[in-house]
């Protein structure tokens, strides 16, 4: 006790730095990160024009460390490019998805009453056709770019933060403590101000980075099924796709390294989810 | 002399944590012979579940026997193989938790439940295991016992899932019960019913009992033998009417100090300070921290426990004499006739169907302590939140300081809760996670822009004895006495004249307790409070209260002085619900009631009607016994400053208080 206090995110950073599996997490992400957007600026590779002289190169082949793909692409900078799509859209629907889930739940929550179970039942209704039928449709409708990507996926992604977030509203709002505050005379701004919404939060950050882990893998469903964004822009899911198409040629270059990516990514967030939990725990601070 | 039924020698018990591992039994030496009652009594933190769950083998995980032997008639159950612990423990031991709306598989029907370890342990068929189980219930008391059979644990009541849970531990006919605070999550009524079912069936089947308990009252009544422990170490074991007359250890003897029906003079004994934290080694005394005869030889080394049939691990014990005497209690002189600060009339409060609050009036004037006893579902809290202004009547008035608040403005409404405050049963619940101290405690001056906040705030650390310390930390690093002065600081942060206090103190040990009731009445006289204190533990509430009144759903049976509600009852409900309150004075371990006469004690049976459908005229007419036909009709308050509404009053209203002297 004695200690000099410390500020609150930096308690929080200490919880977070004390979960092993978060810092390696975050390690992972900044890593794929600079990889993905730092990397093109080091390895200068053509990502347009396709080479068909040099098709199918194998890995080691000089200036070409990881091979080429079907069309001539240096394999590395492919996967580079392939990743700032991937990391874009993620990163971008997730946090949309988020957002939006958030303020629809909260509404439903705070408000209650009729209001919570129109807009409820609007969710439920979403949810009961299946994503990936719905993504398809659109997207043979419309046609793929990053931004239609993004407003895609995270038209279909708020229905999880929503629930959660209306659940999350309604427990807090009849919680001892915000009653204690209207025995002392506040208001409902106060409550949802100064107790609702800092107790939500982590909530909803944690969530938010499961969010673009799901994104990401919705990049890659779609891209998967040939319905990402054409060519000659990339992206892991897609890279994929094409790769498998050359599993029984051997090409083992083409499938791996994409793959590989969109795991370590995957992972990279539910670790820095998992470590985030932590950070927004009160009770784990230590002095 | 007999064979131990049940003998531990130097138990120890270890349960890792996130950082380390606790030391929750250090060196436990106890035995049960066949057919006693041993009460192990101690507070949170002491050690008397893991005790019983060491016992048991059913430890939480990370927890695990590290040292010592666990002999059941005569054997070892740390060196037996594992099929034979088990078969010992399913069959030969029973167990009963403290919480039975948690202890019973909601999914599965009662007498499934009950006939389940018939058919594990005793390979019974599902017919005869299932008669066999109706045997049991009805051998528990249950009315109608095929049918419940059949029910589901949500449709029975919490004394009666108590019961099954008990029918569930005698189902293999076991030689020992172990019951955890088996009573703590029920109402003093339903204790009474369920102890005296406890004691029954020991007799009838010839077991013996552990009796695990925080509370001294409930020991007091129906043990042999006691154990106390204090930070998992036996202090003190001897025979309860040995230990209550004359308790030894110093902490036993602070502890029973410290109940509020000790209190012979205005204070309470406080034991200061918190028990050790466990996860530390420890040396010498666990209890020299707090106590008042410490000398440096207590920290020195370990204290056995030394003695022959009364044991004390003390090297200054108290003297061996009686300490047992019926108290003298000073009547409270009465307040002075003032216009009452709060006063109540014909209020009411209907949730949809459900009558919760019907028809009370009651005054509370400057400066007074005004006790609300009931049991669970009686009301009592709505009429502490409907005080405070957190709901709104259905109808009837509530006037503060001559102003009805029901026509309050927004803005007067707001500055009304300047003047009654509320004070949580849990503090912790009550206070945002989030927010560190200095945040919770400047709240209420932010609510109602009262400016110098830093000022006030020293203040009220000083009024509540916290350091400036507490202001940096969160409320999870607090022990729930410590909570109980913030949340205490946080309600007179606004200078309020009345705090309602929804059970105060119902979730503290009694030595803490003990400490937030001298604070609050030391404020109380400081600063000239009102208190609405509002309880089911009726021993408290007549240290507290100057006047008590006594609510059964949703009405006020009976008003009056404190010590005239207490002592001389009026309404047959007041006297059930004294009568069932377990305690320790002399005349309860002695059989006898104060007057030296046997009394006949009245005893409720029968279940709490619901409050969707009440009865007509008197409530209580369904389980009193002397209703009549009039008691459809409803009876009014009547009386003078002893109010009671009744038919037939145990004794007219008094006119002076000529008769207190005898008493």
């Amino acid at each position: 006790m004695t200690a000099p206090v410390r500020s609150r995110w930096r308690l929080g950073l200490g919880v977070f730095a004390e979960n092993r599996l978060a810092l390696v997490g975050a390690g992972i992400f900044l890593a794929l990160a600079a990889f993905s957007f730092l990397g093109p600026f080091v390895w200068h590779t053509d990502q347009v024009h396709t080479d068909l002289a040099s098709v199918h190169l194998d890995p080691g082949t000089p200036g070409h460390p990881l091979g080429t793909d079907g069309v001539g692409y240096d394999q590395l900078g492919r996967l580079m490019l392939g990743g700032q799509t991937s990391i874009i859209v993620g990163l971008a629907a997730g946090l949309l998805a988020t957002l939006v889930g958030t303020i629809w739940g909260a509404v439903a929550g705070f408000v209650g009453g009729w209001v919570d179970s129109a807009m409820m039942r609007v969710v439920d209704a979403m949810m009961s056709i299946p994503a990936l039928f719905l993504f398809m449709l659109l997207a043979a409708i419309v046609t793929p770019s990053v931004t239609m990507l993004i407003v895609i996926i995270g038209a279909f992604a708020w229905l999880g933060p929503a629930r959660l977030v209306r659940g999350e509203a309604l427990s807090l709002r009849t919680r001892e403590y915000v009653q204690a505050m209207r025995g002392m005379g506040g208001t409902s701004g106060r409550a949802v101000r100064r107790h609702i919404v800092p107790n939500a939060i982590g909530t909803v950050i944690v969530n938010a980075t499961f969010q673009v882990a799901d994104a990401i893998l919705y990049v890659a469903y779609l891209s998967f099924l040939g319905l990402g964004v054409p060519p000659p822009a990339a992206n892991w899911g897609g890279m994929l796709s094409d790769g498998l198409a050359d599993t029984y040629s051997g090409h083992w270059w083409l499938l791996y390294p994409p793959g590989i990516a969109i795991i370590l990514i995957v992972l990279a967030f539910n670790f820095i989810g998992d470590g985030l939990r932590d950070a927004f725990e009160v009770r784990l601070r230590r002095r | 002399m007999t064979e131990p039924l049940l003998e531990l020698r130097d138990l120890d018990t270890e349960i890792a944590v996130r950082r380390g591992a606790v030391h929750a039994l250090d060196g436990v030496s106890l035995r049960v012979m066949p057919g006693e009652t041993l009460g192990i009594v101690g507070e949170s933190g002491s050690g008397k579940t893991m005790t019983a769950l060491s016992i048991m083998g059913l430890l939480p995980s990370g927890g695990r026997v590290t040292g010592g032997e666990i002999l059941f008639e005569g054997r070892d159950l740390r060196s037996l193989p594992p099929d034979e612990v088990r078969r010992i423990r399913g069959v030969r031991m029973g167990m009963v938790f403290q919480d039975p709306f948690t202890s019973l598989n909601p999914t599965m029907r009662i007498g499934a439940q009950v006939a389940e370890p018939l058919r594990v342990h005793e390979k019974a068929g599902r017919a005869e295991a299932r008669e066999r189980a109706v045997e049991i219930l009805r051998r528990v008391g249950m009315p109608r016992p095929d049918r419940i059979a059949g029910n589901y644990p949500h449709e029975l009541s919490g004394g009666m899932r108590q019961r099954v849970a008990i029918a569930m531990a005698l189902s293999c006919s076991p030689r020992l019960l172990i019951a955890d605070e088996p009573t703590t999550a029920l109402d003093v009524t339903t204790q009474r019913q369920i102890l005296e079912l406890i004691d029954d069936l020991r007799e009838e089947l010839g077991m013996a009992v552990i009796l695990v308990t925080h509370d001294l009252g409930v020991i007091a009544g129906r043990a042999d033998r006691v154990a106390v422990m204090y930070a998992g170490r036996v202090v003190e074991t001897a025979a309860t009417r040995e230990l209550f007359r004359a308790p030894r250890h110093r902490y036993t003897e602070a502890l029973l100090e410290s109940l509020p029906e000790a209190a012979d003079g205005e204070r309470l004994y406080s034991i200061p300070g918190l028990p050790p934290d466990l996860s530390q080694p420890l040396t010498g005394c666990r209890f020299a921290p707090r106590c008042r005869h410490v000398t440096d030889e207590c920290r020195a080394a370990d204290i056995p426990l030394t003695g022959d049939t009364h044991q004390f691990a003390c090297l200054h014990p108290a003297a061996n004499q009686d300490q047992l005497h019926a108290r003298v209690r000073p009547e409270r002189a009465p307040a002075a006739e003032r216009p009452p600060l709060l006063s109540i009339r014909g209020l009411v409060k209907n949730y949809g169907q459900v009558s919760a609050v019907a028809d009370v009036s009651f005054d509370v004037a400057p400066g007074e302590t005004f006790g609300l006893v009931g049991e669970s579902g009686c009301g009592k809290s709505t009429v502490g939140r409907l005080a405070v202004g957190l709901e709104r009547p259905s109808a009837g008035r509530i006037t503060l300081d001559g102003t009805d608040i029901a026509g309050l403005s927004g803005r007067e409404r707001r500055r009304m809760h300047r003047q009654v405050q509320l004070m949580f049963q849990d503090s912790y619940a009550a206070m945002n996670p989030r927010m560190r101290v200095d945040a919770i405690l400047a709240e209420p001056l932010e609510i109602q822009k009262v400016g110098d906040r830093r000022a006030r705030i020293d203040t009220l650390l000083d009024q509540v004895g916290l350091s400036r310390q507490v202001l940096e930390r969160y409320p999870h690093e607090f022990s729930g006495g410590q909570l109980q002065r913030i949340g205490l600081a946080r309600s007179l942060a606004l200078h309020p004249r009345l705090i309602v206090g929804d059970e105060p103190v119902s979730a503290l040990d009694v030595s803490i307790q003990a400490q937030v009731l001298n604070l609050m009445r030391d404020l109380q006289q400081e600063l000239g409070l009102a208190y609405v204190f509002i309880s089911h533990d009726l021993s408290v509430v007549d240290y507290m209260a100057d006047r008590i009144g006594v609510m059964y759903l949703g009405k006020l049976v009976e008003v009056g002085p404190a010590g005239d509600v207490v002592r001389n009852a009026r309404h047959p409900y007041t006297r059930a619900l004294i009568d069932a309150v377990p305690t320790i004075d002399a005349p309860t371990v002695e059989g006898l009631t104060a007057d030296g006469r046997a009394r006949e004690r009245i005893a409720i049976e029968g279940e709490l009607p619901s409050a969707l459908n009440p009865p007509t005229g008197c409530r209580f007419r369904t389980r009193c016994p002397l209703a009549a036909e009039i008691c459809e009709t409803e009876p009014p308050l009547t009386g003078d400053t002893h109010q009671v509404a009744c038919h037939f009053p145990l004794r007219p209203a008094r006119a002076s208080g000529a008769e207190v002297a005898h008493q």
